[in-house]
């Protein structure tokens, strides 16, 4: 028995009919193309497929598409706004937060539920708040730096100003 | 904000855009029409003979368009899975087909393929396959596998014993007379789990007219893959493509011509329809090879002031079911056990063996974090016995630069390095005598701190062509084209191919220099073997210092090709024209210069070309060293161990590191940093745990234990700079370096935190549990 789904994702509307075991990732990524959210395990331990939803950072693989019925979705593609990257994107790039990329959506959308909560996080805290994300490739110290850094200048008040690099 | 000299200036990474913005394509996200899905039968027993395989209910399942068993299949195996020397000419090893054809002999061994028009058909029919088995006694254990009437895995071999071989050196009996303190050791090397967060992944597209394959694969090595798809399949290599696209990390995992790479291209040419396999992560800890697991008995013998004389080290190897295509290229740890020190003899044996388990091959150091482990815990060691403080032991050991090219016991030259540099630097980072000073202090309250050294060289940028050959059986060169547009913007192919390395950025910024082009107009390609020569990809830190090296050489071959043309177009002397900056022009008249762009259209305008020159303005380099490159560095951990319950917590990590010449020292970091996190999983956490009948107990991320952000400290890094002398950048290779210092650098730490309850040796994972009995084990009672 298929059944109907209609979410928004990134402020565009899908309706789709789908087995109802279908994983949300599995949705997010082949029904609707959006491949930027990864499959990094089958334990909900890895975290790359990290979307948020209704507002809360949810594993998109620890739930299924008929769950997300009617939800808000938004996922790594609808961050940046036009030509301009999201204060993390832009933070990940200046502080090299990444490296074969995998892990480094649902490590964005981690980190912005992350300061979305504490806009101004401790070393320990960043970390602690990762603790769902595995990368494999970074040991996470320039994930960290690009947090400290994308807080600053997500902070209110802050000059809405990338930091200085070279390119 | 200009930059006159690329290489040594830290720009950000081209390739980060389209990754952060989840816009890169991995395997998976390709897109995809009338794609068949692929999902594998694998064995869920560790050994048995397979009596059986009844695919009807499956062939009747929904969706389904083919099932494949061994049998089936084994006509079309033009050739079994390849096995390269690698350091062992010698062994013995069976046959492997990409499927069991009559015995499986690990879990997770292929058994069969379904294949279905979707994934849920796919895995649903999977399920309805009846594999009959008639279980065997499995081995688990090596020294187990090698006793008198152990279950023999492969009766082709006869034993469990792939191999038995020495590699000695310089007197080691007189060594031993002569020592005045004789210590022997037993080092676990647990056998470790890769996992590259991005799975592997094939995607596979046989044209039946046109007679093409093409191979998209997660993989760190196309160019291999197309050789051996090519001889496999009975293909003409020539009518084979592979291309590695975005690929989510390797660390050696991904290194190896695959079952599934052949398979998904056996069901496309039967199907005529594109076949799609993607691993999912309980399959990924059991069909993607596992690293490590060894066992290293030692006998030192030092003498009282803390040289040592001589080491007698013995390998034994767990090949695990099959020796896998670089299967024993772990035994380049015992090649390069001797380490930065000096000694008069060396009396290595390495044994290989066959175990019921999954087969082993490189991860991520492969023989040199052994290596490391090794010969920086007989460091220790002897400082324990002998009353010398770990420093000094390195010092008196060390091989000095007065030294360099210092010759190995087993014939291998450094080619540069002065390790008392890297080491004097990290002391005085972390204050060491003070550190020993509020270590004595803490002691007296009842708390452990342990400060722990590894002074590491390691042997990487394989290699050069004629040592490779003899070694892993091919012969591994740099490969670039560096191409000059019309429009004098530039595209270098690389024969390397990386997953996260960042090779894109680093060459260009190694062409921008030579040819004075601006590095954005430089693009930077890989990764597909259909737009470029014969590359060697990915693996031992080779890349920057072949590959690299490779595009510094064909761009100065195009800028040579430059300087003649402008000399043309100026009416001058050729050598009277110098070429700088992207400009070219007669000595002392920059005023009057010719710029690449105009050199460049004249590249593709016959009539303004000297006479008898060719066209374009390309250049193509294969580019064989003359040696390896040995990067060496210095690295400190200081831990306290939580006495209440075992638990390392690491205060500090300093490492000082040398690679020579850093094109881009924000990457450079970005490796130390990834591959210290890994030897400190190996050192704290990871472990490969099989139980006696044969079942992997850590088959999930939920039991194997990857290293999260809370679980590590951030890194203390500095860099000194001694250039390689044997290539013309000067490049070592950085990309396993701080997963070959970490290891021993904690665990050495460890021990030292113990010294009071007596504790010589903790072998890895040192978990809190461990470490927690060793405190205990006299009752807590301290010596
Ligand atoms: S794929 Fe969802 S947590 Fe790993
Ligand atoms: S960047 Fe590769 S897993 Fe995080």
């Amino acid at each position: 028995m298929r059944r109907r789904v209609a979410v928004t994702i990134n402020g565009t509307s899908y309706e789709h009919e789908v087995e109802p075991r279908t994983l949300l990732v599995y949705y997010i990524r082949e029904q609707a193309g959006l491949t930027g959210t990864h499959i990094g395990c089958d334990t909900s331990n890895c975290g790359a497929c990290t979307v948020e939803i209704d507002g809360h950072t949810v594993k998109s693989c620890t739930m299924f598409a008929v769950q997300a019925d009617g939800a808000q979705i938004t996922t790594i593609e609808g961050l940046a706004k036009g030509s301009t990257l999201h204060p993390l994107q832009q933070a990940f790039w200046d502080e090299h937060g990444l490296q074969c990329g995998f892990c480094t959506p649902g490590m964005i959308m981690a980190a912005k539920q992350l300061l979305d909560r504490n806009p101004s996080p401790s070393e320990r805290e960043i970390r602690l708040g990762l603790e769902g994300n595995l990368c494999r490739c970074t040991g996470y110290h320039n994930i960290v730096k690009a947090i400290q850094a994308a807080a600053k200048v997500m902070a209110p008040g802050a000059e809405a100003k990338a930091p200085a690099s070279v390119s | 904000m200009a930059i006159s000299q690329m290489v040594g200036a830290s720009i950000k990474r081209r390739e980060d855009p389209r990754l952060v913005t989840g816009t890169g394509s991995y395997v998976d996200d390709l897109p995809q029409t009338a794609i068949v899905h692929m999902v594998v039968v694998r064995s869920t027993d560790p050994h048995a003979r397979i009596t059986g395989i009844d695919t009807t209910r499956a062939k009747e399942a929904d969706g389904v368009i083919a099932v494949f068993t061994g049998k089936e299949l084994l006509s079309e195996f033009g050739a079994p899975l390849p096995v390269t020397d690698c350091f062992v000419p010698t062994k013995k090893y069976p046959k492997h087909y990409p499927l069991a054809i009559d015995k499986v002999r690990y879990v997770g061994e292929p058994v069969a393929i379904v294949l279905a028009s979707s994934l849920s058909a796919a895995q649903d029919a999977a399920e309805r396959v009846e594999v009959r088995y008639e279980s065997l006694p499995p081995v688990v254990d090596i020294e187990k596998a090698i006793e008198k009437g152990a279950p023999v895995l492969h009766d082709e071999v006869g034993s469990n014993l792939s191999y038995d071989v020495k590699f000695a050196a310089g007197d080691i009996e007189a060594a031993f007379r002569e020592a005045e303190v004789k210590i022997t050791q037993r080092l676990i090397q647990q056998r470790l789990i890769p996992i590259a967060v991005e799975p592997r992944g094939v995607v596979a597209d046989y044209r039946t007219w046109a007679r093409k394959l093409t191979i998209w694969s997660s993989t760190q090595i196309p160019h291999f893959v197309k050789v051996w798809a090519a001889v496999i399949l009975g293909i003409p290599e020539s009518d084979v493509r592979v291309v590695a696209p975005e690929v989510g990390g390797g660390f050696g995992s991904k290194i190896r011509v695959y079952p599934e790479e052949i398979l998904t291209a056996l069901a496309s040419r039967r199907l005529g329809r594109p076949v799609k396999w993607i691993e999912d992560r309980g399959e990924n800890t059991k069909a993607t090879h596992h690293g490590r697991s060894q066992i290293w008995d030692v006998e030192i013998a030092a003498k009282r002031d803390g040289t040592v004389l001589g080491i007698r080290p013995t390998q034994w190897l767990d090949l695990g079911a099959y020796c896998s295509q670089f299967g024993t290229f772990q035994v380049l740890g015992m090649l390069v056990a001797q380490g930065a020190y000096k000694m008069k003899a060396f009396d290595g044996r390495a044994v290989g063996v066959f175990t019921n388990r999954t087969p082993t091959d490189a991860y991520r150091g492969a023989g040199r974090p052994e290596a490391t482990y090794l010969i920086e815990r007989v460091m220790d060691l002897v400082a324990r016995e002998t009353g010398v403080d770990p420093v000094e032991v390195r010092r008196k050991n060390f091989v000095r630069v007065e030294d360099q090219p210092f010759t190995t016991l087993l014939g291998l030259t450094y080619d540069s390095g002065d390790y008392r540099i890297t080491l004097d630097r990290a002391l005085q980072m972390v204050d060491y005598q003070g550190l020993r000073r509020e270590q004595a202090e803490k002691r007296k309250q009842g708390k452990y701190l342990g400060i722990g050294l590894s002074t590491y060289i390691e042997i990487c940028g394989l290699g050069p062509a004629v040592p490779t050959q003899a070694a892993v059986g091919v012969s591994l060169w740099g490969m670039s084209v560096v191409n000059v547009h019309f429009t004098g913007k530039a595209t270098v192919i690389i024969g390397s191919s990386p997953h996260g390395q960042g090779h894109e950025t680093t060459y260009a910024q190694v062409a921008a220099d030579v040819l004075g082009i601006p590095v954005e107009d430089i693009d930077v390609q890989h990764g597909d073997t259909a737009i470029g020569p014969m590359g060697m990809d990915t693996y031992g830190s080779r890349s920057t210092a072949l590959d690299g090296n490779a595009v510094h050489i064909s761009a100065m071959k195009v800028q040579e090709k430059a300087r003649k043309i402008a000399a043309h177009l100026l009416e001058a002397a050729e050598g009277d024209v110098v070429y700088e900056g992207g400009k070219a022009y007669v000595k002392g008249t920059p005023s009057k210069a010719v710029t690449i762009q105009e050199i460049a259209v004249a590249a593709f305008q016959t009539s303004r070309l000297p006479k008898g020159m060719e066209g374009g303005l390309e250049a193509t380099t294969f580019f064989d060293p003359t040696n390896f490159v040995w990067p060496f560095g210095a690295h400190i951990a200081v831990v306290e161990i939580d006495a209440e319950t075992g638990a390392t917590r690491i205060l500090r990590y300093v490492a000082v590191d040398d690679c020579g010449t850093r094109i881009n020292p924000m990457v450079v970091d970005g490796q130390l940093h990834g591959g210290i996190a890994q030897g400190i999983g190996q050192a704290l956490f990871e472990e490969a745990v099989y139980d006696e009948a044969g079942q992997l107990r850590t088959g999930s991320l939920l039991d194997y234990l990857v290293p999260t952000a809370a679980d590590l400290p951030s890194f203390e890094l500095e860099a000194t700079i001694t250039p390689s002398p044997v290539n013309p950048l000067g490049t070592k290779g950085i990309g396993e370096a701080g997963t070959i210092a970490s290891s021993p650098a904690i665990i050495n730490a460890i021990v030292d935190a113990l010294a009071p309850f007596g504790v010589k040796d903790v072998s890895m994972p040192a978990t809190p549990e461990k470490v927690w009995q060793l405190m205990h084990r006299n009752g807590g009672t301290k010596r």
